[in-house]
Formats: structure tokens, C-alpha cells, sequence
């Protein structure tokens, strides 16, 4: 068993990491300097601060303090490969079988007393012939006394029930196991007998290491550094096979890979690649880093490559059926290659597709997303006629009113609901040849938009005489005409 | 000395071509529908269009002409990076049609490169060209504009009455055409050649500006 203390340095002034919860400041962790003051866990901050006005704090990051437990645990399995968590500090090892290869028990505990100190950290480690008496031991313990001797807390139980055993004078674990086991269950029912075997070995608890995620990274250190880009695109494709394999066997697909090329002047350019699909194919991926490698400033070489997976999805392995062999299978994929490659240049979320979206507003009618994230939908709706082209209202002025004026004479420029007979419009003067409409639109109240602020629109179609087919549009509520839109 | 529309207009394949003219789109939504119509799954066709700009296409527009499924948006943010897109499409050749709107006069080299990438990919390739910026190395140069139609059908509402005149081939004779697509057939009827004497009636050339 083995506990972390973050911040437990004697030399120091007290410290406290404090919490938000329930709407208060509460005293998440702190070192020794701090308990020596009075203070301890769960105090509110205020109160703490009153006790000890020099107290330093900083909120907690329980987030982050999980991380750094989890790399610890990586660390821990140079002692056995059994490592699982306690609670929210601690770790498990089962080290059984495994003590002899540090030379016996205490031997392994110096050792990752050292190995920690130098690290900056100080532990609590306890060993037992149990999970519950090294639970104990870590916490209670004090390196001399036996199990029997250390106080009930250390049977990892309620403090209300820590509280009525002391009221009750059984005030150690050896008391409590010299206590009649009926009239104890009936007090405080089965848990407090569960723990005391479980301390005592009585019944067996199994320690559940955490499994470890996949890692799909890859290295390879080069004896000589290398320059050239053939030699990179070389090694990455040594690389991509076993990286392929990893994912393969994990049923992964890589949408982002790092290439990460150290240099022997400590730079460390990267080559990102993003694929437009989730992929594990080595002669597909290598090709699209063509692009990136070459782009990569060696200075006086490269003396170790990684590639990494930084973003995978689930890509369950497919059968290939007789009749998708063949050119029609391969579409997709090379239309996704394609998307990749320039996406490379561009950016994976500018290569877009038209999507219907559910709105009667002609601007929100259709959405874009990006090609390599979304489906292909083809559920369109046509209300009415639409344009090809839709631009910005642009404000007509209208020949008679606005002669002169020229191009985006403004406003009051056509005559009433009636489409203008002659306009203006981009330096254009036209004349209405035949007009289809009105079509009106409501804007969605529900969604305000600045464009719509001036209410309803009477969409009409304009055939002009000199041939433009344009979409314009008059605002009752604000007398107006606009271009909106250009047909076919 | 008169071509025949068929033989120029579904645009040849694995060239590139340019249009311009009011009508340009509506031209590239044409040739999208009547190249690219086959391929029934994602991604028929790339239409590239600078990032910057603020107008733009509507899929419930291209509904008459095509699914907008089929149609795939690049958004670059550049001219340079939307040619290296367009070179990098038609090089591959898996999406059949490549539509380039291409907003600054392209130079001889930036032209063919184009032309070399669609002969490797086998992909056709039309740019969106403003008036007179147009790059020797293109197949063919079209100016499209749209024309009043004068017996139209105010019901119908879908009048798509054109001018397009071919005005660069390089491997044929130029001519121009009244052209209206129909929706249901999907093909593009012509009307009526145009008269090739000058101030031939009703063929208005563009917006009387």
C-alpha cells in the first residue's frame, strides 16, 4: 500500500489546497506545517484562515491530481505488475511473488521511499499480509506496532462507527477481534465484521490492477542522425507497421497521427496528419505524409522519430464481400485519401458539404459541415423557388426615384409592394420583364437575427428584360427592396 | 462554318475549361449535372471557392440540376492554396468534375499545370473566370450570360433561358447557342443557334450595362 502526500516538505510554511463544494471553500489537502497549526481536512477555508492567518492556498485540481496518480501507478508496476487504485491517493500493489527481486520486503519499501524522495514526493507505505492490514499499516501504522495494536479507524470504517466503538473501550484492533463477534454484528451490522476479516485475512479480498490502456505510440532511435527526406518517410513506414498492427488489434482506426522527428539540436519539429476517415492501412497513411515530412527543417539531423496516435476511433474489422472488390469499393477510401491530402493543405474543416437544416429562412435552409465529420444527407426541401446564388441583401434603388444616385441609392427606392418596374442595381439599370411572387417570410422569432430586424419579406422572382433573373425581396414593415439572390 | 453543340458541350474530358459571363454558374452547375450525375454515392464533384468570399451557392438552387450530396465545398483561403487544391483534385481524378473560381488572371504556367493534372487524373475541370482573365492553356473558353425568354411560361417559373458562346476551342470551330435546361430530362435543350452575323436579333450579349 502506498499513499501520497503532495507538499509535505518540513521546512515549509503552511500551505492548503482548497475545494468548492456545497458552496464553500473547503481545505482539500494540506502539508504538515498546516496540520501543526490545527488545521485539517474538510475545514472551511474561513475558519482555517482565522486559525492560521499566514495559511497560502490554491484551489485544487482534483482533475489533475488523478493524472498525476495514474502515472504513478504506471511507475508502480516496476514493482509488480499488480497495481490497481485506493480511494483518491493511494495505490495497491500485490507484491506477492514479486519482493525477492528487490532482495526482500523492506528492501522494496527503501527502495520506493528512495526512488519517490528523489522525485520530490514523500509516501506512506504499509505492508501486510492483507489488503485491509497494509491499508492500515499505511495509514495508522508507525512501524513498530502490530496490526492488533493500531486503533479501529484503521479498518477503513465510518467515523460514526469509529466514534460509537471507542465509546463502547474497544479502542484497538486487537480489542475488537477479542470482542464477541454476535452482539457486534447486531450493533453495527455486517460491515464492521467484513472489515475485521478482511484485515485479519479471514476473507479474501482481491486487488483489481487497472488495465493498461492501449498506448499507440511507436519510437525508433537512430544510431546516426538522418537528414534526408526519403530517410524520414523510410523510418515512419517502419514505424506505421507495428503502429498498424496495435491498432489493428485494438479494432482503432488513427484519425490524427504526430510525427514527432527529434532533432540532434534538442528541436523537435511535428508533422501532424489528420484523416478525413478513421484509417490503419500503412501503405495508405505513409503517402500522406509526404507533404509534412517535406516540409520539416532537419538542421544537422534526426536522431529519433516518433509516431504517435493521438486520436483514434473505434474501426471494427470488416469482411470484404466478393462483389465490393473492385473499383467501387476503393471510392470511398480514395475519395477520403483525397479529403486528407488536402485537408493537409487547407485544413480538414474547410472541405465542406451542403446539409439540409430545418428552417424556412433561406440563409438558415442549409448548413455547411465539414466533409470528413458528417454524412450526406439528401433530404431537401424546396418551398419555392430558391436562387443558385444567394448573396448579402444588397438595396436596389429604383430608376425613376434614385436616378443619378447610382448603386445602393438606399431606401424608399421602390414603389409600394408592387416589384419596381426599372431599377438599378450594381451599376445596372434593369426592367422588370415578368415578376413571379410574392412568396412572404416570416423571421423566427424564436432565433433573433440582425438581418431580419426589419420583419417580413415578400420574396418575388424578377425576370429582367436584359436577361438577369434575380430573387428580390420588399420589407412591408420597413418599405425596402433588395437583391438577395441570382437564379440559374 | 457551324459546330454542332453536341460535340462541344458536354465539356470534353480530362481538360479544363473556362466560363465567364453572368451566367458562369449557372454554366457550372450545368456541366456539374450533365459530367458528374452518374457517380450516385458522396462526393461526385469539388466546386473550390476562396474563403473570403461572402456570396455563394444555395443547394436548394442546384436542387434542379443536381443532388447537392454529390457536391463537396473547398474553402481556401487563398488563390495559391485553392490551384494546389484544384491540381491536387484533378491530379487524382477519383471526383470526375472540379469547379475553380478562380479570382486573379492565371498565368501560362498556373494554367498548365492544370491542363497536365486533369490529363493524369482523367478529372474535367471548369474555372470560374472574370472577364478577360482568362489562360491560354484552357481547352475551351465559354461566355454564358442568361437571356430574357419572352414566350416564357410565368407558371412554370423555371425559365433557364442562356446565350453561350464558345469562345476559344482548341480543337474545334467557336459558335454560340440559346440553350434551356430541363429539369425533368435533366439535359440541356438548345433553342436555337444564334445567327453568326453581327447584331443578330434577339441575342442580346450580357446585361445591357
Amino acid at each position: 500500500m502506498l499513499r501520497v502526500r503532495p507538499l509535505a516538505r518540513p521546512d515549509e510554511s503552511p500551505f492548503a489546497l482548497t475545494l468548492r463544494a456545497k458552496n464553500t471553500e473547503r481545505i482539500y489537502c494540506l502539508n504538515a506545517a498546516a496540520e501543526r497549526q490545527g488545521l485539517r481536512r474538510g475545514m472551511s477555508f474561513a475558519d482555517a484562515r482565522a486559525f492560521c492567518p499566514d495559511l497560502l492556498s490554491q484551489p485544487a485540481r482534483p482533475d489533475l491530481d488523478a493524472r498525476f496518480l495514474a502515472t504513478l501507478r504506471r511507475w508502480a508496476t516496476r514493482y509488480c505488475p499488480w497495481v490497481g487504485y485506493e480511494g483518491e491517493d493511494g495505490l495497491v500493489l500485490d507484491v506477492t511473488g514479486s519482493t525477492h527481486l528487490w532482495g526482500g520486503e523492506a528492501e522494496m519499501l527503501a527502495d520506493m521511499q528512495a526512488r519517490a524522495r528523489r522525485a520530490g514526493l514523500t509516501l506512506r507505505l504499509g505492508l501486510g499480509e492483507t489488503r485491509g492490514a497494509a491499508w492500515a499499516f499505511a495509514h495508522f501504522g508507525d512501524g513498530q506496532a502490530g496490526l492488533t495494536a493500531l486503533p479501529v479507524a484503521a479498518l477503513r470504517l465510518e467515523d460514526r462507527m469509529v466514534t460509537a466503538l471507542e465509546r463502547l473501550g474497544l479502542r484497538t484492533i486487537g480489542d475488537l477481534s477479542a470482542a464477541a463477534r454476535a452482539p457486534l454484528a447486531r450493533r453495527f451490522g455486517p460491515e464492521l465484521l467484513l472489515r475485521l476479516d478482511q484485515a485479519m485475512g479471514d476473507i479474501p479480498e482481491p486487488t483489481m490492477p487497472e488495465s493498461e490502456p492501449p498506448r499507440f505510440a511507436v519510437r525508433m532511435s537512430l544510431p546516426e542522425p538522418i537528414g534526408l527526406a526519403e530517410d524520414v518517410m523510410g523510418i515512419t513506414a517502419r514505424l506505421l507497421a507495428p503502429l498498424c498492427d496495435k491498432l489493428k488489434a485494438q479494432e482503432m482506426g488513427a484519425r490524427r497521427l504526430t510525427l514527432t522527428l527529434r532533432r540532434v539540436d534538442q528541436g523537435s519539429p511535428e508533422v501532424e496528419l489528420r484523416l478525413a476517415a478513421p484509417m490503419r492501412d500503412p501503405h495508405r497513411i505513409l503517402p500522406l505524409f509526404t507533404r509534412g515530412v517535406g516540409e520539416v527543417d532537419a538542421g544537422f539531423g534526426i536522431d529519433q522519430i516518433r509516431l504517435e496516435a493521438t486520436q483514434v476511433e473505434p474501426l471494427p474489422v470488416q469482411q470484404i464481400g466478393s462483389r465490393h472488390i473492385g473499383a467501387a469499393a476503393q471510392a470511398p477510401d480514395r475519395l477520403n485519401d483525397l479529403i486528407t491530402r488536402i485537408g493537409t493543405r487547407i485544413g480538414l474543416e474547410q472541405i465542406q458539404r451542403f446539409l439540409p437544416a430545418d428552417s424556412h429562412i433561406p440563409e438558415r435552409a442549409f448548413t455547411m459541415a465539414a466533409a470528413a465529420f458528417s454524412t450526406p444527407d439528401s433530404a431537401w426541401a424546396l418551398p419555392g423557388p430558391r436562387p443558385l446564388r444567394q448573396f448579402p441583401p444588397e438595396p436596389i434603388a429604383s430608376h425613376g426615384a434614385g436616378h443619378g444616385a447610382g448603386h445602393g441609392a438606399g431606401h424608399g427606392a421602390g414603389q409600394g409592394a408592387e416589384p419596381p418596374a426599372r431599377f438599378r442595381w450594381r451599376r445596372m439599370t434593369l426592367s422588370t420583364g415578368r415578376a413571379v411572387g410574392p412568396e412572404r417570410i416570416a423571421p423566427e422569432w424564436w432565433l433573433p437575427d440582425e438581418n431580419w430586424r426589419s420583419g417580413l419579406r415578400d420574396y418575388w422572382r424578377i425576370e429582367t428584360r436584359e436577361g438577369r433573373r434575380l430573387w428580390l425581396y420588399y420589407t412591408p414593415q420597413n418599405p425596402g427592396w433588395f437583391v438577395q439572390g441570382e437564379f440559374a | 462554318m457551324r459546330v454542332d453543340f453536341d460535340k462541344v458541350f458536354p465539356l470534353r474530358r480530362a481538360r479544363v475549361h473556362e466560363v465567364f459571363g453572368p451566367g458562369a454558374m449557372s454554366f457550372a452547375a450545368i456541366s456539374f449535372a450533365t459530367m458528374a450525375g452518374h457517380g450516385a454515392g458522396q462526393g461526385a464533384g469539388l466546386w473550390i471557392r476562396e474563403s473570403w468570399l461572402s456570396d455563394g451557392l444555395t443547394p436548394q438552387g442546384l436542387l434542379p440540376f443536381f443532388d447537392p450530396a454529390q457536391l463537396l465545398l473547398a474553402r481556401p483561403k487563398d488563390q495559391i492554396d485553392a490551384l494546389s487544391v484544384a491540381e491536387e483534385a484533378l491530379r487524382d481524378g477519383v471526383l470526375p468534375f472540379v469547379v475553380i473560381e478562380i479570382t486573379r488572371a492565371l498565368n501560362l504556367r498556373e494554367g498548365r499545370r492544370l491542363q497536365l493534372a486533369a490529363k493524369a487524373g482523367g478529372a474535367t475541370g471548369l474555372c470560374l473566370i472574370p472577364e478577360g482573365m482568362g489562360s491560354n492553356a484552357a481547352e475551351t473558353r465559354w461566355q454564358a450570360a442568361p437571356l430574357f425568354d419572352p414566350e416564357g411560361n410565368p407558371a412554370r417559373q423555371d425559365s433557364t433561358l442562356m446565350r453561350w458562346e464558345i469562345k476559344k476551342n482548341k480543337s474545334g470551330t467557336l459558335g454560340a447557342w440559346n440553350v434551356r435546361w430541363d429539369p425533368k430530362a435533366r439535359r440541356v435543350h438548345v433553342v436555337s443557334p444564334v445567327a453568326e452575323r453581327p447584331g443578330a436579333a434577339g441575342a442580346p450579349a450580357g446585361p445591357a450595362g
